[in-house]
């Protein structure tokens, strides 16, 4: 846990609980915050500097099969960033995909101390753990793949909505997962069984099953209120990157009808269709987006920002990986996940003279600008599908330094600037407002409450920037980064390395439950029932998150 | 005044030393010359604890002794001239951008992995990957010239983009595999499968060769570029007879599976000169 710490005469961010820049000292003992700790305690001098929680990554790709997969099919993405040895670190290799130790450190080096891994299929549940476990420094934790899963779907389509439910809590639990993921509700489905077959709208039926994505999407959104999930069903919605999307991602987005949801890397889903020389482009509808976002509280996103540079596609959405593939230039991977998901990899360029990607990235940008409740708009850029998280500083910078952003502009591709209202955007972010779409926001979407914030009682996770015009320069190296209380990062320097622990849930379930889908594995799994559940040796540090059941499915609908 | 390093205690296992270039060594006096760092295994040592180092550097550089584990010798180099007498490890001239290295032995596998200019003439045999890209990579070597008088292993050229490989002897199979662009010259025999999923380059080849059902014949012909490069080839120090400069080739389309803009040529007869 490391010696008590006071952290003296920095300026203090933590819009958790109201202070925004106040000049005030931090204590933090045995892990946590704390009102005083004893004169004698270790003082560390942050005058000149900003004090913020530890940042929060709510939507990223860290740990599991797809990630290793990305990582086996990249050896040259390696060759050229070492991440060398310390004395209390290990080595690792960088790039879009970076090794398990180097991203915990890489993280931690930004000064973020949790992310949430965000697509990992049950049966790939026991790899995505150990190298979870085998990331360094941060806290992390997993969201498990269950929209396109064949036994879920068989019950909803026969109506056992009971069943449903508990099927639903049974495979949150036995996985030790965070919180239920959809990925393209029915298309992978639909795609493993007809050639180039994907959900087109919220109403095409999904291949066998008498079901359509509007009736899944309604019915998970449901359920997981009803579960009380301390983050709700977290949403990567049909059409994703395709050219007049955003109508399925505010269809989606109405089906929750006052119930929590969260859409994840919304950029991805906000085009419009505008007239082209030969076919129709994507165009920005960013707009409706953040107006449905400000006038429905019940609704949450992350922005999915596309950064300029390599970045490596990596998704569940196996129909949209198969059409991306030839775009990569050279490699790419579909993956069979069996009955449960599916799983594309597809290594990727950005590049700002392209009008698609430079769309992209002012859409990413006009989300963040528009919005006008930052608490629910948050910063992501789907690491490492839209860039890598170590882009994040330079996103940063693009948020808080207007004249700069306008340099970028003049060199991306203009016509498609011309699609979007960008030039007309003023806004800079504040420290405050960088502070809640990094970690504060982030930290209350996933009902982390001891996380986020610096008030007494939360984790003892701090970081400590020194003031910088440079707002890249300033977020690319803090100069201290405490973890559990204890200093991991000093004068930009590693001075202790950290094991963090993993949040899971367990929501309850009716064990009859297990009755139905043990014979279902008998007759269609490669793996046996009782091999299934993933037991405590694969999470040696955990910590167990309360959900907060409603008394009825039908009473859920009041809650938000 | 050419600098002689002399390898004294030959390394017990592979020696990385990117330091043996003519750059790295200039105006160093032989006590800081053996001071600079080399990658003993996984161990960091200095250049000294190997190497006798006679006089200073200006510019050429002779490297003597079984120089078989030491790996990247005239790595990134842009200028000067290197010597190997002796054999050579794996990349030598990895990433060079010009400048010359002459081996008088044998080489290890990557000769000239990555590089984009000067020229690397290897009087031995050479290994593997000649020119080649690194596993994982989307491209091999993207220009200069590469020299073997002996024979080279399998995948020459590999995913090249630019550039003159030449091999004195033969080649082992997939030359020019997933080949961009660029040239392959085999004197010698050729392996199976030359040229797989190439795009754009020349392979050619001065016997027979059984290739791929997804290259197709185009006609007989005498290519004029082909006198050019084998006359330059001939000035260094191949064995090229008249009758190949003046000969008649057969032109091969593919492969197939890509763009089908590459092409194998076989050496047909020596009755070119007439139709030139």
């Amino acid at each position: 846990m490391g010696s008590p710490l006071r952290i003296v005469n920095g300026r203090v961010y933590d819009p958790a609980n109201g202070v925004n820049g106040a000049v005030r000292d931090v204590c933090v003992r045995d892990g946590k915050i704390v009102d005083d700790v004893p004169p004698d305690a270790t003082r560390i001098d942050a005058t000149g500097m900003v004090v913020m929680p530890g940042g929060v990554d709510i939507h990223c790709h860290i740990a599991g099969s797809k990630v290793n997969l990305a990582r086996k099919v990249q050896p040259e993405d390696h060759r050229h960033d070492v991440h060398r040895r310390t004395r209390f670190t290990r080595s690792g290799t960088g790039g879009t995909v970076p090794s398990t130790f180097t991203t915990g450190y890489r993280y931690a080096g930004l000064g973020y101390t949790t992310a949430m891994e965000a697509a990992v299929t049950p049966l790939g549940a026991r790899h995505a753990l150990e190298e979870l476990h085998d990331t360094p420094v941060i806290d992390k934790g997993y969201y498990v793949l269950v929209g396109n899963n064949v036994l879920l779907y068989r019950l909803l389509q026969e109506g056992r909505r009971e069943e449903f439910r508990n099927a639903l809590a049974w495979w949150i639990k036995v996985t030790k997962a965070y919180a239920p993921k959809l990925v393209n509700p029915g298309g992978d489905e639909l795609w493993k069984g007809q050639r180039n077959g994907n959900i087109k709208t919220l109403d095409d039926k999904i291949g066998p099953f008498d079901l359509t994505p509007r009736k899944v999407i309604a019915a998970f959104i449901e359920e997981a209120n009803a579960l009380g999930l301390p983050h709700p069903v977290h949403i990567h919605c049909n059409n994703l990157g395709q050219t007049g999307n955003v109508e399925t991602t505010l269809e989606t987005m109405r089906l929750a009808e006052g119930r929590r949801a969260h859409i994840a890397h919304v950029q991805f889903h906000s085009y419009g269709a505008a007239a082209g020389k030969t076919h129709t482009n994507p165009s920005s509808r960013a707009r409706d987006i953040v107006e449905f976002l400000n006038t429905h509280p019940n609704i949450s996103a992350d922005v999915g920002a596309v950064m300029f540079g390599r970045s490596t596609i990596m998704t569940g959405d196996a129909p949209l990986a198969y059409m991306l593939r030839h775009f990569g230039g050279n490699k790419w991977v579909n993956a069979d996940t069996e009955n449960e998901s599916g799983c594309g990899i597809v290594p990727f360029s950005y590049q700002d003279h392209v009008y698609t990607n430079a769309l992209q990235w002012a859409i990413g940008l006009e989300l963040f600008l528009l919005s006008q409740d930052p608490w629910r708009m948050v910063l992501s850029t789907d690491h490492p599908n839209g860039g890598s998280f170590a882009s994040y500083p330079l996103l940063i910078r693009l948020l808080m330094d207007r004249e700069f952003r306008k340099e970028r502009m003049a060199q991306v591709n203009q016509r498609a600037l011309d699609q979007t209202t960008l030039r007309d955007l003023d806004r800079e972010y504040s420290l405050s407002e960088i502070a809640i779409v990094t970690r504060a926001g982030p930290a209350r979407l996933l009902g982390l409450t001891d996380k986020g914030h610096l008030g007494v009682g939360a984790d003892g996770d701090v970081t400590i920037y020194e003031e910088d015009d440079d707002k890249e320069k300033m977020f690319s190296a803090p100069r201290y980064v405490i973890k559990d209380g204890e200093l991991i990062i000093a004068d930009h320097e590693f001075r202790a390395d950290h094991e963090g622990r993993l949040v899971h849930i367990a929501p309850d379930y009716d064990p009859a439950i297990e009755q139905v889908i043990e014979p279902f594995f008998e007759d269609f799994y490669t793996i046996r029932f009782a091999n299934y559940a993933v037991d405590d040796r694969y999470a040696p540090r955990r910590q167990l998150i309360p959900t907060t059941p409603q008394a009825s499915a039908a009473a859920a609908g009041s809650r938000s | 005044m050419s600098l002689t390093l002399t390898l004294q205690t030959p390394p017990t296992v592979p020696l990385e030393a990117e330091v043996l270039s003519p750059a790295r060594l200039a105006g160093l006096s032989a006590r800081d010359a053996a001071k600079l760092s080399v990658i003993h295994g996984n161990q960091r040592a200095d250049l000294g604890e190997f190497f006798q180092i006679g006089d200073t550097a200006d510019g050429e550089l002779h490297l003597t002794g079984d120089l078989t584990r030491v790996k990247l010798i005239g790595a990134g180099m842009a200028e000067g001239r290197v010597v190997v007498h002796g054999p050579a490890g794996m990349h030598v001239g990895a990433g060079m951008t010009g400048g010359e290295i002459v081996v008088e032995g044998d080489a290890g596998d990557w000769v000239g992995l990555e590089m984009s200019g000067g020229r690397i003439v290897v009087k031995g045999n050479a290994g593997h990957m000649v020119g080649g890209a690194p596993r994982g990579g989307s491209a091999g070597m993207r220009g200069g010239e590469i020299i073997v008088l002996g024979n080279v292993g399998n995948e020459t050229g590999n995913g090249m983009r630019r550039g003159l490989i030449a091999i004195g002897g033969d080649a082992g199979d997939f030359a020019g595999v997933n080949a961009i662009a660029g040239t392959v010259v085999v004197l010698g025999q050729i392996g199976w499968r030359a040229g797989a999923g190439m795009k754009r380059a020349s392979i050619v080849s001065m016997h027979p060769a059984e290739l791929l059902p997804t290259f197709t014949y185009d006609c007989t012909y005498a290519p004029l570029f082909l006198r050019l490069y084998l006359r330059h080839l001939r000035g260094l120090g191949l064995a090229v007879a008249d009758a190949q400069v003046n000969g008649l080739y057969q032109r091969w389309s593919g492969d197939g599976v890509e763009l089908n803009r590459g092409e194998v040529l076989l050496f047909q007869s020596a009755d070119g000169a007439r139709e030139g």
